[in-house]
């Protein structure tokens, strides 16, 4: 194999990477600045971190983030684990195909059309939007996600396992909790997490289906951000970029250990 | 009168009108849309018999014993266990176990949680199921691998703790699908010989399927041989390869030479067969086929001898030449062909380091075989 870096390669990669990455980083850097100018460098300060924990609007929007994210990622949780478990189990009742279709189609859908129609509906029914609306809403258009990644694990799941615990004396109720469910739980949790991202960051669906009392983190920082960046808002990204880097790399420390100690005890059984 | 009997001498309850049959099937058939996967078919199996499906992929073995577990319902027959009816009876309800082929471990357990699954079911105490599951991993012996999970065993540890898991709940007949088929051929045999064992020690009923005509022969009481979903014959080893009872079942066990012919002329004790170049056969034991009817004369390779010169006294010697020879070490085959076409394979076990009637390719060789040796078959 070739491990010298041709200079086309190196090219390539730092392109990429600085495409990916200058925003961010730009973002990060600015954070940390002493002047109120987002674009002027003014030394190095932390006060925009101090301030943004006194202000209690983005607080607020914060915390109603965090309260839907969790709520609707564990609705559509439960949501698309069913739906992925009625498509792949009941492959022969009538209007399944119709029924997997509409599932998938707000993967596609444009999300000013979901968010629209979200609104129209709640109108129709006299919903008053709200914290209820919000939630309803990310329910929505996050369970199909959770299908997908549920669905790919249970096409690869053994059904012979489901029949060797009836077999052995389990009911199907007692079935699915004690051997289906524990062994499709991570893609369950991969879904959940999935959900729970998406809900976060949202900002066209949140707009058309929150109302006063209800602003999200997203929607909060695209208000402000319409008056002028201040350094603030930066701060605030820069939490949440902190987060979510946070998660995916003890994701993959907690997926690498465990890949690799199976393959050790894969060895050791060969060994005998 | 020799006889062809089974290994386990004693037990024979097939040949006893006073038998009460454990597992009966009563025309069963099962279709899937259009194809009929068992097709009218009626067996019995007696108490602590050790039952063999034998059959090609696709002849319906596997669905018969879906059928005992519960996870297929038939079409139409019933099917009884101990005199009860299981219609309708769902899986989880049925005295009976099954080791899946791919041994369908629960992977999120250890081993000592997997045997022990069966037993939580029935709500057991604990203690008596800890004493259970101890016991079961001293019979598999597998005692130091209780905490460990399936994917930290080998192939053949998790064919044990398959095992174990379905046995543990004492089931009134344990059904086996292709139980050895992922493990390789040494381990394979040993494991037979296990299995045996361990039928005897639990004194249970076993209905194994496998499409490995060697294991059948070596672990079961009784073979059904199965095509397209009937039954083609039941019987212990030596009589499916002794007494086969159609060209079809002759052909499926082990290697034979067939004679295609006529029954030229019948007496009491023996038939002579003509065959369609006018070669004779004289054949005992030709059963019911009459003068005239059309038969086949089915033996297998071992029973011939081929001699370079025509043995005197032998009432059935066909002349051909050497055509192929394979030395396999204990034993040589010669492939003869004979002076109308045919070709017939021989076996002999050398007995001795050399030969003193040495054959070689293309050389005149005469084929030669008792009237007994073979059987005459109408189907």
């Amino acid at each position: 194999m070739n491990t010298t870096w041709s200079r086309f390669n190196i090219t390539s990669v730092t392109l990429g990477f600085a495409f990916l990455y200058l925003p961010i980083v730009l973002l990060v850097i600015f954070s940390f600045n002493e002047s109120k100018l987002v674009t002027v460098w003014g030394g190095f300060s932390t006060k925009w971190y101090v301030s943004l924990f006194q202000n209690k609007a983005l607080i607020d929007a914060a915390w109603v983030t965090i309260r839907v994210g969790l709520i609707s990622a564990t609705v559509a949780t439960v949501l698309g684990t069913m739906a992925a478990l009625a498509l792949t189990r009941y492959t022969r009742f009538r209007g399944r195909v119709l029924f997997s279709g509409m599932v998938f189609a707000p993967l596609v859908m444009p999300e000013v059309i979901t968010g629209l129609s979200l609104l129209l509906l709640f109108v129709a029914i006299g919903l008053d939007r709200g914290f209820l609306t919000l939630t309803l809403a990310h329910i929505s258009f996050t369970m199909c996600f959770v299908a997908v990644v549920v669905q790919s694990r249970l096409v690869t799941f053994d059904r012979s396992l489901e029949e060797a615990a009836m077999d052995l004396g389990a009911t199907p109720v007692a079935t699915f909790f004690q051997v289906t469910l524990p062994v499709i739980l991570p893609a369950i949790v991969s879904g959940w997490m999935l959900a729970f991202t998406l809900s976060l960051d949202d900002l066209v669906t949140s707009s058309f289906t929150s109302g006063p009392g209800a602003t999200t983190l997203p929607m909060k920082i695209y208000s402000q951000v319409r008056l002028g960046v201040t350094p603030e808002i930066n701060a605030a990204c820069t939490i949440l970029i902190a987060i979510v880097a946070t998660g995916v790399i003890i994701a993959s420390i907690v997926n690498k250990r465990r890949e690799v100690q199976r393959q050790r005890d894969e060895q050791a059984a060969q060994r005998g | 009168m020799k006889s062809l009997g089974s290994i386990r001498r004693d037990f024979a309850p097939w040949n006893d009108p006073n038998a009460k049959p454990y597992i009966r099937f009563e025309d069963v058939t099962k279709r899937f849309g259009d194809f009929t996967a068992v097709n009218n078919l009626s067996l019995t199996i007696y108490e602590r018999e050790f039952f063999a499906l034998l059959g090609a992929s696709g002849c319906g073995k596997s669905t018969l014993l879906r059928m005992l577990a519960g996870f297929e319902q038939p079409t139409s027959g019933r099917i009884l266990l101990d005199g009860e009816n299981l219609a309708g009876i769902p899986p989880y309800r049925r005295p009976v176990n099954m080791m899946f082929q791919s041994y369908a471990l629960f992977p999120h357990m250890t081993v000592e949680k997997n045997i022990a699954f069966g037993l939580k079911q029935e709500g057991m105490p604990k203690a008596d199921i800890e004493k259970r599951v101890t016991e079961m991993l001293k019979l598999v012996k597998l005692e130091p691998f209780a905490k460990r999970k399936p994917h930290q065993l080998s192939g053949g540890q998790r064919q044990r703790v398959a095992l174990a898991r379905s046995v543990a709940k004492r089931p009134k007949v344990l059904l086996l699908d292709e139980p050895l088929g992922a493990l390789d051929k040494k381990l394979r045999e040993e494991t037979q010989f296990e299995l045996m064992d361990l039928q005897q020690e639990l004194g249970l009923t076993f209905v194994v399927v496998t499409h490995d005509q060697e294991e059948a022969m070596t672990m079961a009481d009784r073979i059904a041989i199965m095509d397209k979903g009937e039954v083609m014959q039941v019987a212990t080893p030596a009589e499916v390869y002794e007494a086969p009872s159609s060209r079809f079942v002759a052909n499926f066990v082990g290697n034979v030479n067939m004679f295609e012919g006529k029954v030229a002329e019948r007496t009491d004790k023996t038939a002579t067969i003509t065959g369609s170049t006018g070669a004779q056969i004289v054949v005992e034991n030709a059963g019911e086929a009459k003068a005239g009817a059309d038969v086949a004369f089915a033996i297998r390779p071992e029973k011939i001898k081929v001699s370079s010169a025509k043995p005197e006294g032998s009432v059935n010697a066909l002349e051909g030449e050497v055509y192929d020879i394979a030395y396999l070490g204990d034993m040589t085959v010669y492939h003869v062909r004979l002076t109308d076409g045919q070709i017939v394979r021989a076996q002999s076990m050398n007995a001795a380091r050399v030969s003193d009637d040495p054959l070689t390719w293309n050389d005149r060789a005469w084929v030669s075989f008792r009237p007994d040796a073979g059987v005459v078959l109408m189907q």
